[in-house]
């Protein structure tokens, strides 16, 4: 038994809780029992509407307002922009994330759109990531705004079990930070998934073991991680239309007909997850891309596109003090061809202006006249930056640049992005 | 065509032109070597398309004509055949090529020749004579130097032109990856002047410098904007150019360098060597300590440990640290034939140059290494 308030917490419930569900210590109605409360360690946190949240921390006039972040196309009709986020207020029209935006707009055309700042953002997802760190060092960070957690042994360390802890997190990430989250706690990393879901916003759901079986038996296969579209298809054409279906049919049944799916299935319909969580790897490499309101198709066109990319993956490497010697092009066609180039340098950069000029001699070899939807720039093979950027004896100039580019990300860091920008 | 030709003199020619075939081609016939009885002679004749070679060997022609045939593939087979065969080669009518040698015999399916692609020939306008020991030296004192970097594909090649130092004409090579630069000279031969300043690919050169130890005292070079073309004996080896602009690279070589460090290349380079045995990553870098006299070389390796050496050497100026990586101090000093190399240097950050002490004709500049 635990308020959720005033973290308030007991074994037996009573103590906590009064007969009408109120706190007896604060009053509060956010209490919560469960027979594996204290036991349970495995949670999955999921911020609520993230980048609405932070809009609307930042800019207290749009709260009450539904709200979109996305890009709205040039006319503000919804281009080919896609909804990053939607407010609650915006989903009670029916608005929700990865709908394009022209649809989220006819569905609620007095919504706010707001351009999102992925900056700012991943700003606000590091400050939770250090107060989630301060828990437990096993924190696998799924996106900006979702992460799981594994607080199994930090009991003693903490002197309360997990659920106290995460709900100690969940109001101090409101106090400091101001975004709130969902927590799903469980014994498995799926089910942990699915149930910071059941409860959202402000959220705190348990499916202990004992009602796990009882709790997938009803729900549609879909709710087991790996099952998308294509494989639920291939299930129902079995006849298998809830987890309980699955988990009437023996193991080895469903290895015989799914293969290395059905073992996967065997498990999951049981409530097992074999999966552990890994705390944060080093990323492998960085990029950015945009998608194009109209296909581009000319050399010049896509070239225009690609600076403030550099310029982003710049930044992101500077950022997180890497480097790296190989540039990845990437560019789709009208129809959704994929297609990546990659350059080797002299020697790992950080530099926009480097990943820029790798980026189109790539470039020039593609556009031959097809069209594009998309281009991407990135850069792999990452490492530490002390070898990054030499001065270069075949480019006289290089230092010059490197010079130049160092000193426009001091203004930068001084007075912020749009205080300097490099004429192209 | 029919011919007898001693094995040891086909191995050594096909030897020289097979090299110029790629492993796998996209276009048959570039995977053959083109066969033609040249008054008395046998030429044999490859490309790439950028570079080709012709090379004319001693036979015995009973009838003459021509053909195409595998060049790996005959490389092989002549290579296995025992030493001292000769070997019998004709041109049959169903357009194969019957090679027949002691008990051996072979078909193979050959090309028709007029597929052969023949590099135009075109104006070359400058030609001189080079000695082979000079061009040998161009050559190896800059070909470690040079670029492999594909985006840069101006400097995968040696920069060929003539300048002037000090007043003397020179005919110069320089080749860069950006790290380290190789600037070597030699005294500008007649004919040269005049000529434009060429980027010959590192293929052309690798293949030329194969050719020298075996081949004549004297190369004769022609070359135009596009093409150059090497003239030894019974080789001649024509190359396209690559297209593009070699940098600047006068600029980059210092000119106030005032610390001068004097060492035994050869104690320094073997030092380098073992100090350096204890870094395992990618940079290999050694630091040296210079103070008056003395040279400590040193390496830190997070997993394995540290590795120091001290040596004796001239040295005046201020104590200072720098430090490099060490497989291109040792691709450096190798180039080196004296007894003393000389480091010009200015600060660690800055290039630095080595030469060989009382040799003015090779300079190379090295970048240093954060340490």
């Amino acid at each position: 038994m635990l308020c959720r308030d005033c973290l308030a917490h007991d074994d037996v419930e009573d103590r906590v809780r009064d007969g009408q569900g109120r706190c007896r210590a604060c009053g509060s109605t956010r209490t919560l029992a469960h027979p594996e409360l204290f036991t349970l360690s495995i949670a999955h946190v999921d911020c609520d509407a993230f980048y609405a949240a932070i809009e609307v921390r930042d800019r207290p006039e749009l709260a009450g307002k539904p709200l979109l972040i996305g890009y709205a196309g040039p006319d503000g009709k919804g281009g080919r922009g896609v909804v990053a986020t939607a407010s609650y207020e915006a989903r009670r029209f029916g608005c929700h994330s990865a709908m394009p935006m022209a649809k989220a707009l006819k569905l609620c055309p007095q919504a706010v759109v707001l351009h999102p700042d992925i900056a700012k953002y991943a700003r606000v997802s590091d400050a939770i990531r250090e107060i989630f760190l301060s828990l437990t060092p096993l924190v696998e960070p799924l996106s900006l705004d979702e992460a799981y957690l594994d607080l199994a042994g930090t009991e003693a360390i903490h002197g309360r079990p997990p659920a106290v802890v995460l709900a100690e997190a969940a109001l101090r990430v409101e106090r400091e930070v101001g975004v709130s989250f969902s927590i799903g706690l469980s014994h498995a990393m799926f089910l942990a998934k699915i149930a910071s879901d059941l409860d959202k916003p402000r959220g705190f759901a348990v499916i202990g073991r004992e009602e796990t079986e009882r709790f997938l038996a009803g729900r549609p296969v879909t709710v087991l991680p790996g099952v998308g579209a294509r494989t639920a298809e291939r299930l129902w054409a079995a006849g298998f239309r809830t987890v309980g279906d699955l988990a009437r049919v023996s193991a080895t049944e469903l290895i015989r007909r799914f293969g290395a799916l059905g073992e996967d299935l065997a498990q999951r319909c049981r409530g097992e997850d074999p999966r552990r969580v890994v705390p944060e790897h080093d990323p492998k490499s960085v990029s950015a891309e945009t998608t194009f309101d109209v296909d581009l198709k000319t050399f010049v066109d896509l070239k225009h596109q690609l600076w403030p990319l550099c310029e982003k993956v710049s930044r992101r490497l500077k950022r997180e003090r890497v480097a790296g010697p190989t540039v990845v092009l990437k560019l789709k066609t009208s129809r959704f061809a994929l297609r990546t180039r990659r350059a080797r340098l002299a020697a790992p950069t950080q530099l926009a202006e480097t990943i820029w000029q790798a980026g189109v001699r790539l470039l020039e070899k593609e556009a031959t006249g097809e069209r594009f939807r998309l281009i991407g720039i990135g850069v792999t093979d990452l490492c530490s930056p002390e070898l990054a950027d030499p001065v270069d004896l075949a480019d006289p100039q290089a230092a010059r640049r490197s010079a130049a580019e160092r000193a426009i990300d001091a203004i930068r860091a001084k007075f912020g992005d749009d205080a300097i920008t490099k004429g192209r | 065509m029919k011919l007898t030709i001693e094995r040891a003199a086909l191995l050594k020619s096909l030897g020289h032109v097979q090299s110029v075939v790629e492993r796998r081609n996209t276009i048959p016939i570039l995977s053959n070597v083109k066969m033609e009885t040249l008054g008395g002679r046998l030429g044999l004749n490859t490309t790439d398309m950028d570079l080709e070679i012709i090379e004319t060997v001693q036979a015995e022609i009973a009838r003459e004509g021509s053909t195409t045939a595998p060049a790996h593939t005959l490389y092989e087979i002549v290579r296995k055949l025992p030493e001292g065969a000769q070997i019998e080669m004709e041109s049959a009518e169903d357009g194969q090529l019957l090679l027949r040698s002691g008990r051996s015999r072979f078909q193979l399916a050959c090309l028709p020749v007029e597929d052969f692609p023949a590099m135009s020939g075109g104006e070359l306008p400058h030609t001189f004579r080079l000695a082979a020991w000079d061009l040998r030296g161009l050559i190896d004192r800059t070909k470690f130097a040079v670029s492999t970097e594909e985006t840069r594909y101006y400097l995968n090649g040696a920069f060929l032109h003539v300048a002037e130092r000090e007043g003397v004409p020179v005919l110069r090579a320089v080749a860069t990856d950006g790290h380290r630069l190789a600037c070597v000279e030699v005294p500008r031969p007649e004919g040269a002047a005049g000529m434009p300043g060429v980027i010959v690919p590192r293929k052309t050169v690798t293949e030329v410098r194969k050719l020298i130890d075996e081949s004549s005292s004297e190369v004769t070079i022609s070359l135009s904007d596009t093409k150059i073309r090497f003239a030894f004996d019974d080789v001649v080896l024509t190359s396209k150019l690559i297209d593009g602009t070699f940098p600047d690279y006068a600029r980059v070589i210092p000119s106030g360098n005032d610390r001068v460090l004097e060492v035994d290349h050869k104690l320094f380079a073997a030092a380098v060597d073992r100090v350096s045995a204890i870094s395992s990553d990618r940079s290999r870098a050694v630091k040296l300590t210079v103070s008056r006299g003395a040279l400590e070389l040193s390496a830190t390796s997070p997993e394995n440990g540290t590795a120091s050496e001290e040596i004796e050497v001239g040295y005046d100026a201020e104590p200072m640290e720098i430090g490099f990586n060490s497989r291109y101090l040792l691709e450096i000093t190798t180039q080196i034939e004296g007894d003393s190399a000389q480091f010009l240097m200015a600060d660690a950050a800055s290039p630095t140059i080595i030469r060989e002490s009382g040799d003015e004709s090779a300079l190379y500049v090295l970048m240093p290494m954060r340490v």
